[in-house]
């Protein structure tokens, strides 16, 4: 009896692991910020390098952190969602231009909209290595005392906003003032 | 036949591109430090390209990597820390041989667990066989009983 069940056990289970592994994305690398405090950075704004950026920027409100460029296409693809997000009007968003060229931010921006409250420029990719970016398009969701509360990393969409952000939001909203 | 050197010939040319991408990095001034981003630069995994290390990326990334930690060493800080803030940032993953912690103990004792259990059914498979009536010289089963 037990001969044929223990290998018929074994084979169940690695069929199992096997089955799970083959629906999860291999590319996805959770991030050891989650619950953690954001980083410190400090960057030249896009609209005008004599002012910052920086964390304490963030503080105070519930804020979305998104990492892009013009050379990324996923960024291309959420740009739509961002400007529904922003004018909504309900969350500030900020940019991290990363490795990118001003000049084709700037003018990115003034074509397609610009959803975000403020943009900093990271061209050298130090504050995108602060906050473990590897690959953009990339989202963090940031609570009123600077907590990294969630990170998505793909291009955001409205579905990802509602299933993911918006009770991680409500609940750092409703924690925040008991 | 010469279109075969030729085509070997830009091959080559363009196996020894990349090489020199890669070791175009500047020396650290400390052969001691430049010994540590050697080993540590291959023990980081380039999170664009997985299955590859930040010293054998040419992923944007691997080279602001490389830089940082060319950087931090230059401020005289440890192999340790190095890769303490990479894990803070990058998560475990990172690194190519993760620590030894609670998550990771399952993913060290693997090797061992599966050999003990390979072990512990050969032996009693062993066992068992010698404990087998042994076959008679003529290769007749042995009679019963």
């Amino acid at each position: 009896m037990w001969r044929y069940l223990i290998p018929g056990a074994v084979f169940a289970l690695l069929v199992a692991v096997f089955a799970v592994g083959l629906y999860r994305d291999p590319g996805y690398v959770p991030s050891p910020l989650i619950g953690k405090p954001a980083p410190q950075f400090s960057l030249p704004r896009l609209d005008d390098p004599q002012m910052t950026l920086q964390r304490s920027d963030l503080l105070g409100k519930v804020s979305l952190v998104n990492v892009w460029g013009t050379w990324c296409s996923g960024c291309r693809q959420e740009h739509e969602t961002l400007l529904t997000l922003a004018q909504d009007g309900s969350i500030p968003i900020y940019g991290i231009n990363w490795k990118d060229d001003p000049a084709l931010a700037r003018q990115w921006l003034q074509q397609l909209g610009n959803p975000y409250a403020a943009v900093g420029v990271d061209e050298a990719g130090g504050a995108a290595i602060e906050w473990g970016v590897y690959g953009a398009p990339e989202t963090f969701l940031v609570g009123p005392d600077g907590t990294v509360l969630y990170k998505h990393i793909a291009p955001m969409t409205l579905a990802v906003w509602r299933d993911e952000f918006l009770p991680r939001i409500t609940a750092a909203r409703t924690g925040s003032k008991p | 036949m010469r279109t075969v050197a030729l085509f070997s010939g830009i091959l080559l040319c363009l196996a020894t591109l990349s090489a020199w991408a890669i070791e175009h990095d500047e020396k650290l001034a400390d052969p001691a430090q430049q010994a540590v981003f050697d080993h540590l630069t291959n023990e980081v995994r380039c999170l664009v390209c997985q299955n590859q290390t930040i010293a054998d990326s040419t992923a944007p990334l691997a080279i602001d990597l490389r830089r940082e930690i060319r950087q931090m060493l230059e401020a005289g800080r440890s192999e340790e820390e190095i890769k303490t803030f990479l894990l803070d940032r990058y998560g475990d993953f990172v690194l190519y041989r993760p620590r030894w912690q609670a998550n990771t103990a399952l993913l060290w004792l693997a090797p061992v667990l599966l050999l003990l259990i390979g072990a512990g059914g050969l032996w009693r498979i062993i066992r068992r066989r010698a404990a087998l009536p042994v076959p008679s010289e003529d290769g007749d089963p042995p009679s019963a009983g």
